[in-house]
């Protein structure tokens, strides 16, 4: 991966797939520390699973015998000298944290994650994101639960009008560290 | 700072027009690999393409989804076309300016970009 925003984009995927409804991503730099959280309703894993969850050799797909989603993402922040860290019940969701020292060597950006969330938001307009993000100086959030309620059932959130709502709303949020 | 009462306008506006979205059989499904493979490969600057086409051009027939791994990692990022009718396309190591070709030619004007396709690309 080139950017954590795409480490993002696949680890929200994840989410996704585990049928959930809301998905939140927290991403907070201060100072030299950047904190990553994303958390979910889905469908949660069992504690085997979640013990195997970090190993790339393990996977719940039957079609192949890898998954590289969640262990890049754990090297990465462990690269940096940072930490990684993921909860899960069965039923419940999914709870997962990196952290990273942006100042380390092996740090990689953080990317334009606008683009992660718009797409999520827009490809998805079924479910609720709340995106987070917060600086030394700044918190931004976006919570479509919001956006919903002002747009009634009539429009989607994928309607080309909202979506431009959207990525002006991110853009003045300037999600970067 | 944007606000919410923008949204209220988009609603107000999208109320007074006839809705001409109907639940047609000529919906078109277009997929493209989000997997761990797919977005390492260059899925998401291709999935922001072909979302800005289709919002530019206006296509109201058009459903683009995210799918996971369709095991044919060597070739992402892949995007399929499910056509009412047609064969399903598969388009293989795209990127962002063949995702506006494929809009443009397959979606708008119904000729599959068979240059892209993993039949002129498998061998």
């Amino acid at each position: 991966m080139q950017e954590l925003s795409l480490n993002i984009m696949d680890i929200a995927q994840n989410s996704i797939v585990a049928g959930a409804t809301l998905i939140t991503i927290h991403a907070a730099c201060h100072g030299d520390r950047l904190a990553v959280e994303i958390s979910d309703n889905g469908k949660g894993m069992s504690e085997e699973q979640l013990a195997h969850v970090t190993d790339p050799f393990f996977t719940t797909r039957t079609t192949r015998k890898v998954g590289l989603g969640v262990p890049l993402f754990k090297m990465q922040a462990e690269l940096t000298g940072g930490m990684f860290s993921i909860d899960s019940q069965t039923g419940i969701g999914t709870h997962l944290k990196a952290e990273f020292v942006t100042s380390h060597v092996d740090m990689i950006p953080l990317g334009d994650l606008n683009q992660t969330i718009l797409l999520l938001i827009t490809c998805n307009p079924d479910l609720d994101f709340v995106f987070i993000h917060d600086t030394d100086e700044t918190t931004f959030t976006l919570d479509t639960r919001e956006l919903r309620e002002v747009l009634g059932g009539e429009v989607p959130l994928n309607d080309p009008a909202v979506t431009q709502w959207i990525r002006e709303a991110l853009e003045e949020g300037e999600s970067r560290c | 700072m944007k606000s919410l009462a923008e949204l209220q306008a988009i609603r107000e506006k999208a109320r007074q027009q006839i809705s001409v979205r109907e639940e047609s059989d000529d919906n078109i499904r277009v997929l493209v690999g989000m997997a761990t493979c797919g977005i390492a490969a260059g899925a998401r600057p291709v999935l922001t393409a072909i979302m800005d086409e289709i919002s530019k051009r206006g296509l109201k027939n058009v459903t683009v989804t995210q799918t996971g791994c369709i095991g044919i990692c060597q070739f992402e990022p892949v995007v399929e076309v499910v056509a009412p009718g047609e064969n399903k396309v598969t388009y293989v190591k795209m990127t962002a300016e063949k995702a506006v070709r494929m809009v443009n030619d397959h979606l708008v004007n119904g000729n599959v970009v068979s240059e892209y396709t993993i039949g002129a690309n498998a061998k």
